[in-house]
């Protein structure tokens, strides 16, 4: 039988009330079709292409309707998940997304880069019956198959706003966070001004996430939706310097201020031989490789990158992962993962660690570099390493991992990214008096994401520090809401 | 918004002073601080470059810089009435003026430009100003008139004695430093092999140095970490951290190797980019 077959099958027994669990417990898990992976390490296209709507409404299928639906209660934003899958099954397509984005401003992004495993999909009922969290059904692949049949239609249609209600909201930073506030803000009436450092908007997923995972068009699509409702974006404009918080409340008359700025100053090991040429943040690697698209340096891009043979990636997250797959993409023969803990550790998400394996990156796990050796014009050659094994839990909950002596060995490579992780970037801290920070550098702010001072809200990874998409635009969320409260009153 | 040219001077041989429309950078700026220009929207590179001069009330920033490499020698090729898409600015931490008694002034080449508004800055502020500008031959020299209208004194030097005394910026500097009372801070901005001769001249007196780090970059507001330089032993980012530091903590001979790191590449984007246009690239 196939799989259109499967469906009919299943869809009137649907209808007629006849589908039981066991049912539902027997359609198979559907795969995400993909990119051949020998095709894909020469291309920077999209790896991951998508469900059919067969695929998409089997897939929903599996859903048990659990009354409690504790899929809901593992998403930052609480997608009422239940509901859009149900209008899935039922191929109303347009209703699902609709559903979705009473909480989810960014779906098209949400269902490409969050880390799903651990949230919605981690106390789904169909992966505990199987006891295994990659045979629940797949919640963000389905949200994918919504949004992007959305943009099929050609959907241009952007959220209401209300009238006009005179007053004036900052935005400062245009990445996840920052455009569910000024979505959110602006649906209420208020005048909504974003500001981004950088020439081009999107903040981490333009710079950071790399085309083949969360393409730059989807974005763009996001931001037009914006300058639709009416915001206003002003790009090169870096709060702090250009102006300050005061002077945009003083001076420009601003009611309210949002701050998402992101993490922004990435963190090194502190270990010999770090600046040399050929060792990169992987802040640095990705902004050249994506934002300023290095792949076509010569070719309409004037950024340059190391033209790399062999490439030593540390760290286990989802950054790591992207710029390992990045060097490959920029025609690396080698390439290396340098991971101190063991796999179950890595804070990666699952199927991109497995997209990296595919692509033919290798794993060095329990290790980490002890030095960075180079040569007499100060460019990398090799990496020494040292072997470690795991021992009691940290305060992290994970073992930690303790160097075993004289275990140094050593790997030629002549580029080393390193990819463990961002402290807070000081600039606002410096430049706006009364903001209190913790000893990161992190702005501290209440349950509403308020900071210390009045009208100034912040949110997402210059508050938590390094986190996810989700969790900013879920930070974001409440920070709008509080700031339309806020102005309420004002 | 983009930025228009209003004027446009070819000071030397490749290098041109530019003075361009940008008025919220211009409103911000002080002397010691850089923008970063980019030609269009599209993947054309990011350029720091200083600030060397800017009038808040036109609206206006002053640009020097010197066509090395294919998006300078780009930027070049624009004329008064043409514009750049992109300016982000001011950047980084601005100069500490105040009154130190005497301040050495050094500029080599095109530092002059980022020198002029810091020696402005710093007479202003009732210091004593000695000016050295050095370049390799006389029609290298910028901005000479500009510095004697700020300068109590002036020395020029050149490589080839084809003006001023035939010497390296370090000579008068070594001299000044002897005198009585010894320079209060000097500042030296120029290419990174006489920032570090000036700051080993001056290390032997005790002569607090500043140096002006234009090191490569991309984001300028701290996030890519390309333009990280070891200062006393630890890491520091040039864009938020500087561009300014104290110039005997600075290890140059690391920062010069790492402003190699893309020569061949440059060198090949230039060579295709004058191919294509066919440009008449001035000698």
């Amino acid at each position: 039988m196939n799989q259109q077959q499967l469906l009919d099958e299943l869809l009137k027994k649907h209808k007629d009330g006849t589908l039981k669990p066991s049912d539902r417990f027997n359609i198979p898990p559907q795969p995400m079709p993909q990119q051949d992976s020998v095709e894909r390490r020469k291309n920077v296209n999209e790896v991951a292409l998508g469900y059919t709507e067969t695929q998409a409404r089997l897939e929903a299928l599996r859903c048990l309707q659990c009354k409690n639906a504790p899929c809901v209660e593992g998403c930052p934003v609480r997608i009422k998940i239940k509901e859009f899958i149900t209008e899935i099954v039922e191929g109303n397509f347009q209703k699902a997304l609709d559903i979705i984005r009473e909480n989810s401003l960014l779906p098209a992004v949400c269902g490409r880069v969050c880390p799903q495993e651990v949230q919605c999909q981690l106390p789904c009922t169909v992966g505990k019956k199987f006891k295994d969290v990659e045979k629940s059904v797949s919640i963000g692949r389905l949200e994918r198959f919504v949004s992007d049949w959305g943009r099929k239609q050609h959907d241009q249609s952007s959220p209401a706003v209300a009238a006009a209600t005179g007053k004036k909201v900052a935005v400062i930073g245009s990445g996840p966070g920052g455009i569910v506030v000024a979505t959110d803000v602006r649906r209420a009436g208020h005048d909504v001004t974003v500001f981004e450092a950088f020439h081009k908007t999107g903040g981490v997923m333009v710079y950071g996430i790399p085309e083949f995972r969360l393409p730059k068009a989807i974005v763009q699509e996001e931001i037009d939706t914006l300058e639709k409702m009416g915001v206003k974006i002003v790009r090169n404009f870096v709060v702090g310097r250009t102006k300050t918080i005061k002077q945009l409340i003083e001076e420009d008359g601003f009611d309210a201020v949002y701050v998402g700025v992101g993490a922004g100053l990435p963190m090194f090991m502190g270990i010999e031989g770090e600046h040399l040429v050929g060792v990169y943040s992987a802040n640095e690697y990705l902004t050249r490789a994506n934002l300023m698209r290095a792949y076509d340096f010569g070719k309409g891009a004037d950024t340059p990158i190391a033209m790399s043979k062999r490439v030593a990636v540390v760290g286990g997250g989802n950054v790591a992962m992207d710029s390992a797959r990045t060097a490959v993409r920029l025609g690396a023969e080698k390439v290396y993962l340098v991971y101190r803990r063991s796999e179950k550790e890595m804070p990666a998400r699952v199927e991109e660690v497995h997209h990296a394996k595919e692509e033919g990156i290798e794993f060095h796990l329990l290790r980490n570099p002890k030095k960075i050796i180079g040569n007499a014009e100060g460019v990398v050659t090799a990496i020494e390493c040292l072997k470690f094994e795991l021992g009691e839990p940290d305060a992290s909950g994970r073992r930690r991992p303790v160097p075993i002596e004289g275990s140094e060995f050593i790997i030629d490579v002549d580029t080393v990214v390193v990819a463990i992780g961002n402290g807070a970037n000081p600039l606002i801290g410096q430049t706006t008096d009364g903001l209190t920070l913790n000893k990161w550098g992190n702005i501290i702010v209440d349950e509403n994401c308020k900071t210390s001072l009045e009208g100034v809200y912040a949110g997402g990874d210059i508050v938590l520090g390094a986190a996810t998409v989700i969790l900013a635009m879920g930070q974001g969320r409440t920070a709008a809401a509080a700031i339309n409260e806020y102005l309420k009153s004002k | 918004m983009s930025h228009k040219l209003l004027s446009k001077k070819q000071l030397c041989p490749n290098v041109y002073m530019t003075d361009i429309e940008a008025p919220l950078v211009a409103a911000a700026a002080r002397p010691g601080q850089f923008v970063i220009v980019c030609l269009a929207g599209g993947y054309s590179e990011r350029i720091p470059l200083t600030i060397a001069g800017a009038d808040a009330k036109k609206g206006t920033i002053r640009l020097i810089w010197q066509a090395v490499g294919k998006s300078t020698v780009e930027l070049g090729q624009l004329k008064v009435g043409d514009s750049v898409e992109n300016i982000l600015g001011p950047l980084g931490k601005p100069t500490h003026v105040e009154k130190f008694g005497t301040v050495v002034c050094i500029g080599g080449g095109i530092g002059n430009a980022p020198l002029l508004p810091i020696a402005t800055a710093m007479k202003k502020a009732g210091n004593k100003v000695i000016s050295i500008l050095g370049a390799r031959t006389r029609e290298l020299l910028i901005l000479e008139e500009d510095f004697k209208a700020v300068s109590d004194e002036i020395i020029i030097v050149t490589d080839d004695g084809s003006y001023g005394r035939k010497a390296l910026v370090t000579g008068p500097l070594d001299e000044i430093c002897q005198a009585a009372p010894k320079p209060g801070l000097a500042v030296a901005i120029g290419p990174a092999i006489m920032m570090k001769f000036c700051c080993a001249t001056t290390k032997k007196y005790d002569v607090p140095t500043v140096v002006s780090l234009n090191t490569i970059m991309i984001d300028g507001t701290g996030m890519c970490g390309g333009c990280r330089v070891e200062v006393g032993g630890q890491t520091k980012f040039v864009c938020v951290d500087g561009p300014e530091f104290d110039g005997h903590l600075v290890n140059f001979d690391l920062m010069m190797k790492r402003m190699q790191a893309y020569k061949k590449q440059e060198a090949q984007a230039l060579e295709e980019y004058k191919h294509k246009c066919k440009i008449g690239l001035d000698k």
